[in-house]
């Protein structure tokens, strides 16, 4: 209130400033390093003492008015001293050196104005080169979390419950991998551009899945997780706006996410999508990812598979009830989704679309050319969606034993629970 | 986490009622809403008109009684918002801190409440008059 002195910031408030400093600007300020050192190891490391400089500093004077600024500058001190000191010095480090120096003693505006460059190529640079094909997906998921999400070794294992040493190890492998690869700091272009965005996305979405409906752990879903994806994939739309399947996840994600909440019961339960309390889904997200959609759409050209599951959520999201959904059309984009990017999980959602467009029948047709083609054998989704038809075609035993089968092969704790209730159901006199 | 950012501009109780931002607070405002846009943390923004156009609907004795603006008691009135997703609201302040904001301007920054806040009593109540 006016008349009453700020009360001084204690440490841990500087410390909680700094985190949130460093989770704002760290992927640029790496990003643009990484350009200047060429090699993204280095450049988190001049990162990082850059962000041990903070937390010595500020908690005295203070966070500074332009807190990525004064990182940067920090940041390109120490990199002035390892440039020199590198072994194999050669002559481009050298002169790079010697610019950064005449840099920082005239503040040259237009060095200056380089190595700040904000966002854009480097932040994509970044992104391209933590998702390379030459990293395994588990290790791009790690330094694409770290490097770009921001977020510290113990939270990325944290996020997929592995012990924080293995995580460490996993991004010292990848780190040299890359360097060892050479892969260079780059945004790929012509041919190549596709396949590498297909990589990236594949590392959005397995993010935002992990988040979504978590494959091990006691908790369905881990909604922080959610988010992480959904803001990279948000920059990653700012950054490349005329890939159409980057709207596309992005889309998906957003709709997805707009059911979190409604996707678990008070007491940390699932509920599958068709029994959710519908309003409980958050409209501000369904309709950012339905502009997301049409973005992709208005680039023209066929919608890929990104933007066909948006597409499908979507129709979801149209619905005002479970018993409004247009289930033709949901069978209808299956069906395109199965021709663009045919898989069994796909086949098998398509079964689910065309049980509830053209009857139980229908789509137990499709689960059974699944089960004896033996397409997903171990998967758990399989028995219960065969299961669901079972029952509503009145085949009672069978369809225990199947709910009996997927409970025996998920691995969410809850997801069991609910399968082994439904298996009950079947079981003894019809209620 | 979401919060809202509202703005809560210098004298915008008194505003006239074609009152608009001049070009260069504008420019600055666009540059900043791009900067969130980039981080991947925007939501939703809006700008609201002054409140000599609006109207603030009272509750003396619990019945609705409408006043039409400008509200000669107001001291402080909101001009606008962000809404913004971050991990934290240390975060969220930081983003408010960023902002290019004219002399005497005030963002309060407020934490949007989850349906998980809420006791699983009220949670249920709330679902059960939504599915009435």
């Amino acid at each position: 209130m006016d008349g009453n002195p700020p009360a001084p910031a204690t440490s841990a408030e500087v410390h909680r400033a700094i985190d949130a400093v460093w989770r704002i600007e760290s992927a640029r300020l790496i990003a643009g390093l990484a350009r200047i050192v060429g090699d993204i190891g280095i450049a988190e490391d001049l990162a990082q003492d850059a962000l041990v400089a903070a937390l010595e500093r500020w908690p005295e004077s203070g966070v500074p008015d332009n807190p990525g600024a004064w990182l940067m500058a920090a940041a390109k001190h120490r990199a002035i001293d390892v440039l020199r000191r590198r072994t194999r010095l050669d002559r481009k480090h050298e002169e790079l050196a010697r610019e950064l120096e005449i840099g920082r003693e005239t503040g040259d505006p237009d060095l200056d104005a380089a190595l700040d460059d904000p966002v854009g190529d480097d932040l994509l640079r970044l992104m391209f080169t933590a998702c390379h094909p030459v990293l395994a997906l588990d290790a791009r998921v790690a330094l694409t979390l770290r490097l770009i999400g921001g977020l510290t070794t113990p939270e990325v294992a944290r996020a997929f419950l592995v012990p924080e040493s293995t995580l460490a190890q996993r991004i010292v492998r990848a780190r040299r991998t890359l360097s060892e690869a050479r892969v260079p700091f780059e945004v790929p272009r012509g041919e190549e551009l596709e396949a590498r965005v297909s990589s990236v996305l594949e590392v959005l979405y397995l993010v935002f899945n992990e988040g979504y409906s978590a494959t091990a752990g006691d908790d369905w879903t881990r909604p922080e997780l959610c988010h992480d994806a959904l803001r990279l994939g948000r920059m990653l739309a700012e950054f490349m706006p005329a890939e159409s399947e980057v709207h596309g996840l992005v889309a998906l994600m957003e709709i997805q996410a707009s059911r979190l909440r409604a996707r678990v019961d008070a007491s940390g339960n699932p509920i599958l999508l068709l029994d959710q309390d519908r309003s409980h889904w958050d409209q501000l997200l369904i309709r950012r990812g339905i502009a997301a959609l049409d973005r992709a759409a208005a680039l023209g050209g066929m919608l890929g598979p990104y933007a066909l599951q948006a597409a499908i959520a979507a129709c979801h999201a149209q619905a005002a009830t479970a018993d409004e959904t247009d289930w033709e059309r949901m069978a209808a984009l299956y069906d395109a989704l199965a021709q663009l990017a045919p898989s069994p999980v796909v086949e098998l959602n398509r079964a689910v679309a065309v049980g509830m467009a053209f009857g139980a029948e229908a789509g137990l047709e499709i689960v059974d050319s699944l089960s004896s083609a033996h397409a997903l054998e171990g998967y758990h989704h399989l028995p219960a969606v065969r299961a669901d038809l079972l029952s509503k075609l009145g085949r009672r035993e069978e369809a225990a034993a199947e709910f009996a089968r997927a409970a025996s092969l998920t691995r969410n704790g809850r997801e069991r629970q609910v399968l082994l209730a439904r298996a009950a159901a079947n079981e003894g006199p019809e209620s | 986490m979401r919060f809202i950012l509202l703005v809560i501009p210098k004298g915008y109780e008194q505003a006239a009622p074609d009152a608009m931002p001049d070009a260069e607070i504008f420019a600055r405002m666009a540059k900043y809403n791009e900067s969130l846009k980039q981080a991947g943390v925007l939501l939703a923004l809006d700008g609201l008109d002054p409140p000599s156009t609006g109207a603030r609907v009272s509750f003396p004795g619990g019945k609705a009684r409408v006043t039409d603006g400008p509200f000669a008691e107001a001291k402080e009135v909101v001009g606008g918002y962000w809404i913004i997703q971050t991990r934290s609201r240390e975060e969220a302040i930081e983003w408010a801190r960023r902002a290019p904001m004219p002399d005497g301007d005030v963002i309060e920054v407020r934490r949007i409440q989850e349906f998980e806040d809420f006791p699983p009593e009220v949670r249920a109540a709330a679902s059960d008059s939504a599915n009435a």
